[in-house]
């Protein structure tokens, strides 16, 4: 094999290059999500319902009118408690979506968020239930270190058997979920370890005042101080992949094991590290929530709370870029609560549907940004196109 | 003999890319039954003229007539369908399915809705014997040899009735004997009357198997010459655009204190099996040591074993007065061995790093790249400025993508990334693979420079006149064991009859 089949002489891969860095990196993401509206919209309008009252009312529901001016008096109120449970819900969505980035730039799959996010949950929850009397920064700041490490640990345990034994990591991180989703509902089940006070109720004791994140912003629940780490952990991964020496090792490692093991670095190091960091951002998605508006857990959340499998999706169509996360996270965030029971007027859009009609968007979105060489390619043949149309006629004269 | 009208032109054929005029203004003529070379560096616009002729660009201007006749093609099928057949340098089967099977994919024999098996195989096996292939039509494509594959791409192509044939720079992917073996079957292709366009940037080839030579450069015609009269130099001045020096020139060696050693290396391959058996040698400072062989004598091996990327399973390897033997890659760098790997694509640069990011690979860890594991991107972004200027790398800068340079351009910021490292042995894997006569310049001047600065280089190459041309002294991998010494006088013929295993009788 040559090494050089397509030079830039031949302009192709120079194309690809530019397409890839500059318009690829916000077009076919931004492309995909007006798609999937559009074919959303088009299945609403098939229910027999008019699509665009329908996405006004669900924009409504998510608070983000709140931002434009002339929304005033009562409607003002309504927006603000919307708003506050969009960013609520975003904190943990911007940092299990981190957690799967991080992965990705060191080309793993880390499918684990859910089982890190309980473990990192259950961590922040023991300290967050013990210890009181401590003061309120040391006592938050303890769980919330506490579940980093728990993060880190079983995303590193993932880790580890990649780097040792080659173990895939879809496969163990899968394994590891399903470990911290029973281990979390033996723990707090009738008769268990951690159960609370009720007897007869499977769920956790509350966690103490000294232990509970700060609250900003209203009260339906208010939007509380773990929106501060979200920012920040946006920021960190941002330095941490492209400021430090750690993440220019992993993304040799995710672009090219081979070179950068030629160029003296430890592939298998790094995958434990990426895998340990992955789970420690996803750890840390469990003790916000837990922290800052949950504060307990029923055994029956285990099995329905799948926030960190979103964080899949928020990756994918952030690019695992720091911006692109956080309006990822922004988009399914709103989505989720504009299309929730409470919010949507059912004269509008049936309630029960609207979930299913978020569940559709979010999926459409993925599977688009997924077929980005379909846009690449469409893109492309409508450049070859136009200097045929020019040629024709010198040709058939 | 060749029929003198034309029976394809394409006549002033542009094509521009964003940034890039690929082709401008070129012409290009076809005659029956001749074997036409298409000459010009890497990115003199070779591919892209022909990738428009097999209907897989659409020129900006220009016109394209068979037979006299405007001709327009705007797909593969149409070219297909026009008699016009390609050979990619990549080749487009699908491993899993038999010769046969691929040959006639997209026009299969049927036999009611189903493959007629056997009708397919008896096509190929006519086709091939004709033209003298030798292709078992039922092998499966993943079990034999490149070679093999690159005559099933050519069988398909005559199964679709080509009569004109393009081979994308078909010997790039042959050893030399496989290269001998398709110059006969183009010559009795061309003695069936098909005509055939073959490019390529290797001069001694097109000398060999061209009846006329057009050459590009930089996207414009330069000249149509026939083969008659011709000669290395010429096509390599026009080709360039300047004298190139062909010849190395370098004075004499002086051969410092042994840098390198290895003893009694054994060293397994991927499956287990002993790929070195037992070498040893001495690289002196300040000489080239080249090791010729033909590939997969256990140079890939070796060479890992050296750099630390493969734990040698017995002997000893001595770097500067250290024992280097199962040191982490790391370390060996640190320790000052550089190494230009075998294949730049995989292994010596990550094509989705920037080249500031490819230029630090090796150093980002150490200040002032770097301080507390804190990086610093604007002081990688600086070095690679000053040293794509100090080794001419075009095509890009800093903070361009690896993946956007040329070959040729990509080796020489592999070399930079090495050489700037001060390293007192350079091993040098097949530093010339894939470049053309202006880049392979370049490379061997400053390897010769490298060894004058006291370094020690060792050369591995199967290349035997790049072997010849640059060692200090020669020594021969045959089967993992080192078969005999040579000085860089010895003839090519006793060398090559080395690299088959025959002993040297002295």
């Amino acid at each position: 094999m040559t090494a050089d089949p397509v030079g830039p002489g031949d302009g192709t891969s120079a194309v690809t290059a530019w397409f890839g860095t500059r318009i690829g990196g916000v077009l076919v993401p931004l492309a995909a999500t007006v798609l999937a509206f559009f074919i959303g919209g088009l299945v609403v309008a098939i229910t027999g319902h008019n699509p665009f009252s329908t996405y006004k009312a669900i924009f409504e529901g998510t608070g983000l009118n709140w931002f434009f001016p002339w929304v005033t008096g009562e409607a003002r109120d309504a927006a603000a408690n919307d708003l506050q449970q969009t960013l609520v819900l975003w904190t943990p969505l911007v940092l299990t979506g981190l957690a799967v980035a991080f992965a990705f730039r060191c080309g793993l799959f880390n499918i684990g968020g859910l089982g890190q996010y309980w473990v990192g949950f259950i961590a922040a929850l023991y300290v967050g239930t013990h210890l009181e009397g401590l003061s309120r920064p040391l006592h938050i700041l303890l769980a919330i270190a506490v579940s980093i490490v728990a993060g880190g640990i079983w995303g590193g345990i993932a880790g580890l058997l990649k780097a040792t034994v080659g173990a895939h990591e879809v496969i163990t991180t899968i394994m590891l979920n399903w470990i911290a989703i029973f281990g979390g509902s033996y723990l707090f089940e009738i008769g268990g370890p951690l159960q609370g006070s009720q007897e007869s109720i499977p769920s956790s004791a509350g966690v103490v005042d000294s232990a509970k994140l700060w609250p900003i912003w209203g009260s339906l629940p208010a939007l509380h101080a773990g929106i501060f780490i979200a920012l920040t952990a946006l920021l960190v991964y941002h330095l941490l992949l492209n400021r430090t020496t750690l993440g220019f090792e992993v993304r040799a490692v995710g672009f090219n094991p081979e070179a950068a093991r030629y160029g003296g670095i430890s592939v298998a190091k790094n995958y434990f590290l990426a895998l340990a960091i992955s789970g420690a951002f996803a750890g840390l998605a469990g003790s916000v929530d837990v922290l800052g508006f949950k504060f307990g857990v029923d055994v029956g959340d285990f099995s329905t709370n799948l926030i960190a499998f979103t964080g899949i999706a928020v990756a994918l169509l952030g690019r695992n870029k720091a911006v692109g996360i956080l309006f990822a996270a922004l988009l399914f965030a709103a989505l989720e609560i504009g299309t929730s029971t409470r919010q949507l007027d059912p004269a509008v859009f049936e309630p029960e549907l609207a979930t299913n009609l978020a569940t559709m968007i979010q999926a459409l979105v993925i599977f688009f940004v997924g077929a980005e060489l379909i846009i690449i390619y469409v893109w492309r043949a409508r450049r070859y196109v136009r200097p045929q149309a020019r040629i024709r006629p010198e040709l058939e004269s | 003999m060749v029929d003198v009208a034309p029976l394809l032109e394409l006549r002033g054929i542009t094509k521009a890319f964003p940034g890039v005029i690929a082709n401008d203004g070129v012409d290009f003529e076809l005659r029956k039954g001749e074997v036409h070379a298409l000459l010009g560096e890497n990115g003199a616009g070779k591919s892209t003229l022909m990738n428009i002729l097999y209907g897989l660009y659409h020129p900006d201007e220009g016109e394209l007539r068979l037979n006299g006749k405007p001709l327009r093609i705007s797909s593969p099928r149409e070219a297909i369908d026009a008699g016009i057949g390609m050979v990619h340098q990549h080749f487009m089967l699908i491993p899993v399915m038999t010769v046969a099977e691929n040959i006639v994919l997209a026009a299969e024999p049927k036999r009611g809705p189903f493959l007629d098996e056997q009708a397919a195989e008896g096509r190929v096996r006519e086709l091939s014997e004709r033209f003298g292939l030798a292709v078992r039509p039922d092998a499966r494509v993943d079990s034999i040899s490149v070679g093999m594959q690159q005559r099933a791409e050519i069988l398909k192509a005559l199964y679709r009735g080509a009569e004109i044939l393009i081979l994308d720079e078909p010997t790039a992917v042959l050893t030399p004997q496989e290269a001998k073996e398709l110059f006969e079957i183009i010559r009795s292709l061309q003695a069936d009357g098909k005509s055939i366009i073959f490019i390529s940037h290797k001069l001694n080839e097109v000398l060999e198997i061209a009846d006329r030579i057009t050459v590009l450069r930089l996207g414009k015609n330069v000249d149509t010459v026939p083969r008659a009269g011709a000669t290395v130099e010429g096509l390599a001045k026009l080709m360039v655009g300047r004298e190139v020096v062909l010849r190395v020139e370098k004075p004499p060696a002086q051969p410092g204190e042994p840098l390198l050693t290895a003893e009694d290396l054994v060293v397994l391959d991927d499956r287990g099996l002993e790929a070195c058996r037992g070498v040893s040698f001495e690289l002196k400072a300040g000489e080239i040591l080249g090791i010729a062989g033909v590939d997969g004598n256990g140079q890939t091996e070796l060479i890992d074993a050296l750099t630390g990327l493969r734990r040698p399973s017995g002997g000893r390897i001595i770097a500067a007065g250290t024992d280097i033997t199962g040191a982490s890659a790391r370390d060996v760098l640190d320790l000052g061995v550089g190494h230009i790997p075998e294949d730049r694509q995989v292994r010596g640069l990550v094509l989705d790093f920037t080249l500031a990011e490819n230029l630090a690979l090796h150093d980002f860890r150490q200040e002032p790249e770097s301080k507390w594991g804190w990086l610093y991107p604007r002081r990688l972004i600086e070095r690679a400025g000053r040293l794509l200027k100090e080794f001419d790398v075009r095509g890009g800068g800093p903070k361009t993508l690896a993946s956007a340079l040329s070959g040729g351009n990509q080796q020489k910021v592999v070399i930079a990334r090495e050489v700037s490292r001060d390293p007192r042995i350079l091993v040098a894997a097949q530093p010339t693979r894939g470049l053309d006569v202006g880049a392979i310049e370049f490379v061997h001047r400053r390897l010769v420079e490298e060894r004058d600065e006291g370094r020690g280089i060792l050369l591995v190459s199967f290349e035997l006149e790049e072997i010849l041309s640059l060692s200090d002294r020669i020594i021969v991998l045959y089967e993992g064991r080192i078969v005999g010494e040579y000085p860089p006088t010895v003839s090519e013929e006793e060398l090559g009859i080395a690299m088959t295993g025959a002993r040297r009788a002295a």
